[in-house]
């Protein structure tokens, strides 16, 4: 009886150790790159272009990875949006959620999610190759889109299957046609999920390195058009710790905690915007 | 019929046809990456032997020489410390997420777990240089009675680790979750203690998913990039020890996406890497997939 009570016991304080311990690495890193951050962060930082020498020590920031992490993103979120959106409506209005055809779908987003994104970034290699495409904005757009298609379809599925058979079937009974009731109906239902899905794919798009390192290539410049490489802030966290001048290193630390402070953002943005946008939806 | 009615259905059969046409491209994807791949490394397969490719440890590409054995060992070796340091705190946390404690905490503790999957590769790359290979040059080895400068399988196993617990935790306890509460209750009832129920019931019960949890785990811990780059040591041999420095594949992918196109079949054996991490992954991944979906249908 004894043993048994001592088992429970023993057990109960593993888990709770574990629960510190992963819980415990959430907040290490999240200190760590906050004290070594912090120190570098100066306001050119995110108002300038690396200078001559930037990665000397030289003065400078870090505007044109900002900037073109943002175009990147925006550009893969709105063509990622526009593959995923129209499949997830059309597996959950024109075809049963459950038929065969939207297992096998849902199967197969599953096992891109899970594609590493340097594959992203090797295929998009191989497609650069076949239209004669230099590493640039665009070329970095398409390899991210990809990495984003099945996070943002999976999340949209989600939300989506959720919206109750009884509101698509009213709105047929009112003659409605299966478009009408997809755009009008179903997307307005799942609009806080569909937000929700997008800044999580957004997310995942701003903090990926590997599938840019490709494609995307690095330049100093702010990049102003599809065809011109681009900056973006991973990377250049990854070259400025690269270097062997502390200087540049703690510049580096600044960057990671720029990014760190972006995807904070899009994550607490994630849970206010779901919970104000909940509002509207019929239940 | 009247003209509106005849344009909006129109509108909607356009709609369906695009719809289609877009669900084909997503499914075919796949097939197109893995065709992709193969095209582009057809050059190396075509002058070499896939075996000597395979199982050659000499890596010289200005020689000719693409021996691909050692990445593909550093990759297991890291994913294997990974996997060894990280299944145990999660199951545990994952079972007491969904055992013991109260809905309220579990629905506390959640988001941080997500956040911990929201984190950049990079940013786990940077800490992993500032905590975690200081940790094993300054006190790992030392203890150990050797010299390591700390970029080492080890070093990436640790950062490696900390990268999968969202996945291991999520899925565990989506797997958890589909353990009927009566079976629970049933144990308690003959007067099991709750441990007890974990270990005979829920684990006995949730086994099949649990492993596609870890085989999950694993494959995300093959693909990772970024942060093995920064703290795996990148040195073309096999390592012997944790303590040694690996090359895994994908970290060779990302080093050498400058010079490979300057010298001959370089590209090819970079994209042959890709195509075998891509297969590698798909495999494990199509695997766990599939335990995840019958436990999913045989808990309806």
């Amino acid at each position: 009886m004894d043993l048994r009570r001592a088992e429970e016991g023993l057990f109960k304080g593993l888990m709770l150790a574990s629960m510190v311990l992963v819980l415990g690495s959430l907040a290490l890193i999240l200190g760590v790159i906050l004290v070594k951050g912090l120190p570098a962060m100066s306001l050119d930082m995110i108002t300038q272009t690396p200078k001559g020498g930037y990665y000397l020590g030289k003065e400078g920031g870090i505007l044109n990875a900002i900037l073109g992490s943002l175009w990147l993103t925006l550009g893969a979120t709105v063509l990622s949006l526009a593959i995923a959106l129209p499949v997830v409506l059309y597996l959950n209005t024109w075809r049963d959620a459950r038929s065969r055809l939207a297992t096998l779908t849902r199967l197969s987003f599953d096992i891109l999610w899970g594609i590493p994104s340097i594959v992203y970034g090797a295929f998009g290699f191989t497609l650069m190759l076949l239209f004669g495409l230099r590493a640039s904005l665009l070329a970095g757009i398409l390899a991210i889109a990809l990495l984003m298609l099945p996070i943002m379809a999976r999340s949209l599925d989600e939300v989506v299957r959720m919206v109750p058979r009884d509101l698509l079937e009213a709105s047929y009974a009112l003659g409605a046609t299966r478009w009408e009731t997809a755009v009008r109906v179903v997307v307005r239902q799942a609009l806080p999920g569909l937000v929700t899905a997008v800044l999580l794919a957004m997310g995942r798009g701003i903090g990926d390195a590997a599938a840019v390192l490709f494609t995307a290539g690095f330049t100093d410049a702010v990049p102003t058009s599809l065809l011109q490489p681009a900056a973006t802030l991973p990377l250049a966290i990854f070259f400025q710790l690269g270097t062997p001048f502390p200087a540049v290193q703690a510049r580096a630390y600044a960057s990671a905690l720029i990014l760190t402070v972006v995807i904070l953002g899009i994550s607490l943005a994630c849970r206010l915007l779901t919970r104000r946008l909940v509002k509207n939806v019929v239940r | 019929m009247d003209p509106g009615i005849r344009w909006r259905v129109r509108k909607s059969k356009a709609a369906r046809a695009v719809m289609i046409a877009l669900l084909c491209f997503c499914n075919l994807l796949l097939v197109a990456m893995i065709g992709g791949l193969f095209w582009r490394s057809l050059p190396i397969l075509r002058s070499e032997p896939l075996s000597e490719l395979l199982l050659s440890t000499s890596w010289a590409p200005l020689k000719g020489e693409f021996g691909l054995l050692p990445f593909l060992l550093g990759t297991l070796w890291v994913t294997g410390v990974a996997n060894l340091v990280a299944v145990p705190p999660c199951l545990l946390t994952a079972i007491y997420l969904s055992e013991y404690a109260r809905a309220r905490t579990r629905e506390l503790v959640k988001p941080f777990i997500d956040l911990l999957a929201g984190i950049p590769s990079v940013v786990y790359g940077v800490w992993g240089v500032l905590v975690v290979v200081p940790l094993v040059r300054d006190h790992i080895a030392p203890a150990c009675g050797t010299f390591s400068s700390g970029y080492s399988t080890l070093a990436a196993g640790l950062v490696l680790a900390v990268m999968v617990f969202p996945t291991l935790i999520g899925v565990s306890l989506e797997v958890f979750e589909t353990v009927p509460h009566e079976a629970r209750e049933a144990s308690l009832a003959l007067g099991a203690t709750r441990w007890q129920t974990v270990k005979f019931v829920v684990l006995r019960k949730a086994a099949a998913g649990v492993l596609a949890a870890v085989v999950l785990g694993v494959s995300r811990a093959f693909g990772e990039t970024m942060a093995v780059l920064m703290v795996a040591g990148n040195v073309a041999r096999i390592p012997h020890s944790v303590l040694d420095p690996a090359y895994p594949l994908p970290a060779l992918i990302a080093n050498n996406y400058g010079e490979m196109l300057s010298i001959p079949l370089y590209d090819a054996a970079i994209l042959l890497s890709s195509l075998l991490l891509l297969l590698l992954v798909f495999a494990f991944n199509l695997a766990s997939r599939l335990i995840l979906i019958r436990v999913e249908r045989r808990a309806r």
